[in-house]
Parts: structure tokens; sequence; C-alpha cells
């Protein structure tokens, strides 16, 4: 099967951000990058889906300036065949500029499948995927826990409020991953060494015009800090009512 | 992990997807259960599958032999990494690379190295490394392990060797003896030892307050009959040993900053926690003094070690340069295991903590690999030109 996976560099989610001087943006001084956690899982699910169903080529895709090819080349090192940079300077925040460059790329592609993952930690906005399989004219599952191919057809489950939902779809499809479908497995040695040597392509991207921009961005206020209103089941009714009446929980 | 220094930038791109594999792996597979098998006192043989197929053994030894022919700054930070996890579990992958892979590439044949090298990376067999004697540690010139040749080529193997990592568990021990009753370290040669060879027998020690979570044995060889070719053909006098010890000890250096790093950051995350006369501990400055030491010292290790590997993949370390770095890293580690153990308090003395387990496995740490005492004279050698030793 012929597999493509879109991903994209983010920051470590555990880092401590602030907000460059522009004031629309995180200040990348100092933090460290890597994949996408989701889209680490949709390399994974794609990689798993080759490894079952035989014979097939994985492509990772990922629009940015020359610091992606690292995220590329660990993709590569999980086990994906080649990769494709979309090189721009930087990546717009308008999700429809950046799936217009991807489905420019990846509608002579061939593929049965292109996964997405379900957003990218940094901007969560969920768009590139869809609008992905918007512009290709093909079937879009989003936010999919589980994944099955077979005979031509996808199954799909998808999470929803306090239930979950069984989809079929027929191929060629674009699916976005959600979290708890698979773990990422980490790269052997010998798969880093030898990712230096698959072949990374760069080209420049065909990116959309770029139609909404953040105009400022601001932290969450502090929290305030905790309150010890007693100790033991003594201090529960009291809880409870200051869950009631302040906190507004109950 | 904090990168107070930047020292990332320092690192490549592959330096840091090797570590980045690494750590995920200690904390998938170690860190779980160590504290458990430091208390029972096993060593957790079932992750060395995974650890083999993530390709931590000889990871520095060419790819032709099945290793991952990775540079030695990537190999050091292999060490980091595992030994944030347990000295004993680093101490494994040590024994493995650097003291039974390393000798057999060094100083074995091409049919040893073929027959050995691709099993052993695969962890399908483990081996130890026996050079350290009952009676002589500090000083292996004395060793009174003894092999002779007999009139039809192969070898009488006959001694003890004690403080020997993995004896009980590897398939092969490498074994450095004396030759032909020539009491000179000159006469000293290599042996790959067959673990299941008639005559050879390793015991636990047992009782040990330190590396708990690692096989530490007693081998015996009483009329070991050994093949012509378990000879390391390239083997030569006591310098071969002393060869390999300075490729472990290299990555031991490296190994005691990622001991210190664990500490460090359990301190860390500690002191903003534990919260006493009403606010977190980290907030006092008693504390944020030592959390300030800590993380220098752990910042110069970390320079320390990676310029050493830096030389060494240049082809220009000295033994000296690795004395200076194995020295300062564990008695900085140490010193940052205790000090962590003491800002957790007496929940510092659990083992669901890890700062007092790196504290008593760095005390070993401290000890093997040329103790911190002997270092300094050699160090004391290079610095006056004085030999302490005689």
């Amino acid at each position: 099967m012929k597999i493509a996976v879109c991903i994209k560099r983010t920051p470590d989610s555990e880092s401590r951000f602030r907000i460059g001087s522009s004031g629309t943006a995180i200040d990348e001084a100092g933090l460290k990058f890597d994949i996408d956690d989701f889209a680490s899982y949709a390399v994974e699910v794609a990689l798993q889906l080759n490894e079952k169903q035989g014979p097939g080529e994985t492509v990772v895709y990922a629009v940015g300036p020359d610091s992606v090819q690292e995220t590329l080349r660990k993709a590569m090192s999980m086990g994906v065949d080649r990769a494709v940079q979309l090189k721009a300077d930087s990546v717009p925040y308008d999700g429809l500029a950046v799936a217009k460059a991807l489905a420019a790329e990846l509608k002579s592609g061939g593929y049965d499948v292109i996964l997405f993952g379900k957003h990218a930690f940094d901007t969560s906005g969920g768009i590139v995927g869809t609008a992905t399989a918007q512009l290709l004219g093909i079937a879009c599952v989003t936010a999919a826990s589980k994944l099955e191919i077979a005979n031509g057809r996808g199954t799909a489950r998808r999470e929803l409020e306090g239930a979950g939902e069984i989809v079929e779809f027929a191929l060629p499809a674009v699916i976005t991953i959600d979290e708890g479908i698979a773990r990422p497995r980490y790269p052997s040695l010998k798969n880093i060494m030898a990712a230096k040597k698959k072949p990374l392509e760069t080209k420049p991207a065909q990116l959309g015009p770029a139609r909404v921009r953040v105009k400022s961005m601001e932290l969450p206020p502090d929290r305030p800090p905790g309150r010890i209103i007693g100790e033991g089941v003594a201090a529960v009714p009291e809880l409870v009512r200051l869950l009631h009446t302040e906190a507004k929980v109950l | 992990m904090l990168d107070f220094f930047n020292i990332d930038s320092l690192l490549s791109e592959e330096e840091r997807a090797v570590r980045a594999s690494v750590r995920a792996f200690v904390d998938e597979h170690v860190l779980p259960v160590i504290g458990a098998c430091y208390v029972e006192g096993r060593f957790p043989r079932e992750i060395v599958p995974a650890m083999a197929e993530l390709g931590v053994f000889g990871a520095n030894l060419p790819e032709q032999y099945g290793c991952a022919g990775l540079n030695n700054v990537a190999y050091g930070l292999i060490m980091q990494e595992l030994e944030r996890g347990d000295s004993g579990v680093r101490s494994f992958a040590s024994v493995q690379g650097a003291l039974a892979m390393y000798p057999i590439f060094a100083f074995g044949s091409e049919e040893q190295r073929t027959q050995y090298l691709p099993k052993m990376a695969a962890g399908e067999i483990i081996g130890c490394f026996g050079l350290t004697e009952p009676d002589y540690g500090s000083n292996p010139a004395g060793m009174i392990t003894m092999a002779r040749e007999q009139s039809d080529g192969t070898w009488l193997l006959n001694g003890a060797k004690m403080w020997i990592t993995n004896g009980s568990t590897a398939q092969i021990a490498v074994v450095w003896a004396k030759t032909n009753g020539d009491p000179e370290d000159s006469s000293i040669r290599g042996f790959i030892v067959p673990t299941n060879t008639t005559g050879f027998k390793a015991k636990d020690q047992k009782g040990k307050l330190s590396l708990r979570a690692s096989d530490t044995s007693e081998l015996v060889f009483q009329d070991v009959c050994l093949p012509a070719t378990a000879i390391l053909p390239k083997s030569g006098g006591l310098k071969s040993p002393l060869m390999c010890l300075t490729q472990a000890r290299y990555g031991i250096s490296w190994g005691a900053v990622g001991a210190a790093m664990a500490c460090f950051e359990e301190a860390v995350s500690y002191s903003k926690q534990r919260v006493m006369f009403d606010r977190p501990i980290g907030g006092f400055q008693i504390q944020q003094e030592r959390l300030a030491d800590m993380l220098t010292e752990i910042v110069k290790g970390q320079l320390v070690s990676l310029h050493l590997g830096r030389l060494k993949d240049a082809g220009t370390f000295t033994p000296q340069q690795v004395s200076l770095a194995k020295r300062n890293n564990v008695s900085m580690a140490t010193d940052i295991a205790r000090e962590a153990r003491r800002l957790l308090g007496a929940n510092g003395i659990l083992a669901e903590y890890s700062s007092m387990r790196h504290m008593e496995n760095l005390e070993s740490v401290y000890t093997y690999e040329g103790t911190h005492d002997v270092h300094s004279l050699v160090l004391g050698q290079a610095v006056t030109g004085l030999n302490a030793f005689k």
C-alpha cells in the first residue's frame, strides 16, 4: 500500500513558553523541537499498516524551513522509506495555505492512504488534514482512534463524548489520527544511521494565500495559589460546601 | 531534561537522535522496574533483548559486525542515558561493549570477530571481562591466573577472578592470564572462554549493598582446557586489558553524568512539590544552593565528557585524560546523589525515589575501573613525571 504521512515540527510540550517580541508568536529561543506527538502516532500507524499488509511504500511530507529536515529524518529513522520537504521560510498559520501546498504535491502521488495528526500541539487548528482531503476531493475521517484497511476499504473508530462510532470509507482517503491508537516506536541506533542514507527531496512549497493570521497572543493568567481548608475527614463537609458555592463544580 | 548551557548546540542531529532513543528506552523499560529489581537484588535480564534491538551493545564498533557504527560522543550519550536509569544497567552495556566486544574487535582474529561480534551485538551472546583477582585489584600486573600451552597447541587455564560484572549471566568470558609460567606482566594474553567449558565456575557475590541490580560474580578456572583458537592473537601484555579499561572508563565518565542528572531532576521536582513551613522547600535558600551546586557540577561534567569524546573521535585522547574525566565525574555524581538524597529528607531513603540507589551504586563506580585514588596517582604522575606506584 502506498501511504503518505504529513507531519509537523513542534516545540517540546514540556517547555516553558514565552511570547516573542512580536506579540503574535512564541519565543523560540532555547526551545527543543521534535515531531509533533499526533504526527508521530500517524507515522507509527502508517508503518504498522505496511508491516501488516506486506510490501508498500511510506513517504513522509512536511512544509517548512530546513530545520524540518531533522524531523523528516526522524520519521525515516522510525522506518519511513523516503521524505519530501516542501520548503517555505515559515509555516503559515492559515491551515488552508499549507493544505494547498500539500494537495498540489500529493495529487499525483497515487497514495491509497494519507495520514495526518488530528491536530498539532502548537496551533491545535486541526485544519490541514481535512482541507487537504477537500482539495484532493477524497474521503476524510478525522480523529481516528482505530484504523483498519482491507480490500480497498477502510474502517475507523472515532471517540465521541461518552461513546464511539465506527465509520467505513472508500480509498483513497485522508485520515487524521487521534492519540491512543499506537505507541510510536523509538528509532533503533542502526536505523538512525540508516536514515541518513534514505532519500530526502526538497521542493518549493506552493503555498496558498495566507488569509488568517494571529493578531495577538497571551499566556494564561497565573493560577491562584491553593488553599488548605483542613485535614482528614473533618474537612470534607467544608470542601463540599466550597466546591458547591465557590467553585460551582458540584 | 534541563539543558542550562545549551550543550545540545554542540551535538549533531544524529547524536541528539541517539540520545532521544535511548532516553525513551530507559523511560519505558528501565525506570518502571529498576527500583524493585534493586531491592530484590537482581539484574533485569528481561530488558536485554530490547537493549539489543535498540543497538546499544558495542554501538561504536563497525556496522560490518552488526553494530551501529556510531561515533564516540553518541556512544557516550548512550552510557549517560543508561546510567540515568541505573549504574547496573549501564555497567551491563559497558562490559558487553567495551570490555567483551572491544577486545575481540581490537585483539581478535577476523574469524573471532565474525563468530562473536554480531551475536554479541544482538544480545544472543553475553560477555564478561576477567582481569581483577581477589588479591590483585589496583595492581593487575600481579595477577596469578596462568594459561599454559600444551604440546598439542591447546591451553590449560588455572586461577580465579573477582568482581566480574555479568559473570554468572555470560556465555563467554574474556579472561586475562599470564602465560607459560612467566611472572612478568608482558606475558599477559587474552582468551575467549566459553562459560560452559569444564572447569569453569561462576559464583554470585552475595551481600552487595551497591549495584544490587547487577550480576557480580567470582570466576574460578580449574584446569580449563581451551583450544588454540581461544587466544586473542593480537593481545600482548598488560597494555591490552588496560586499553579495554580506557574504553569502558570513557563511557563511565558519561554514565556518571547520567546518574547525576537523574538525582538532580528528582531533587528539583521534589523541591517544588514538597511543602514545609507552608511553602515549597525549593523556595528555601539552603535547597537552592544545593540545586545550584548540582547544576553547575553537572554542566562542567557534561562539557568534560563531551570534549573528551571529541578528542577520542579525533584519535588524540590519552588514558590520562580519561582518568581525569572518570575521576571528576564519578566523584561529582557521588556528591550530587548524596545531596539529592538529603534534599529528599526521609523520603530519600525509599527505593521509590532514585537518589539513594544512585548514591549507593556510585560508591562502586567510584571504586571500579580504576579507583578514584589510583586515578589521582595517574594524574599526579602526569603532572610531576614522578611515579607513585613504584
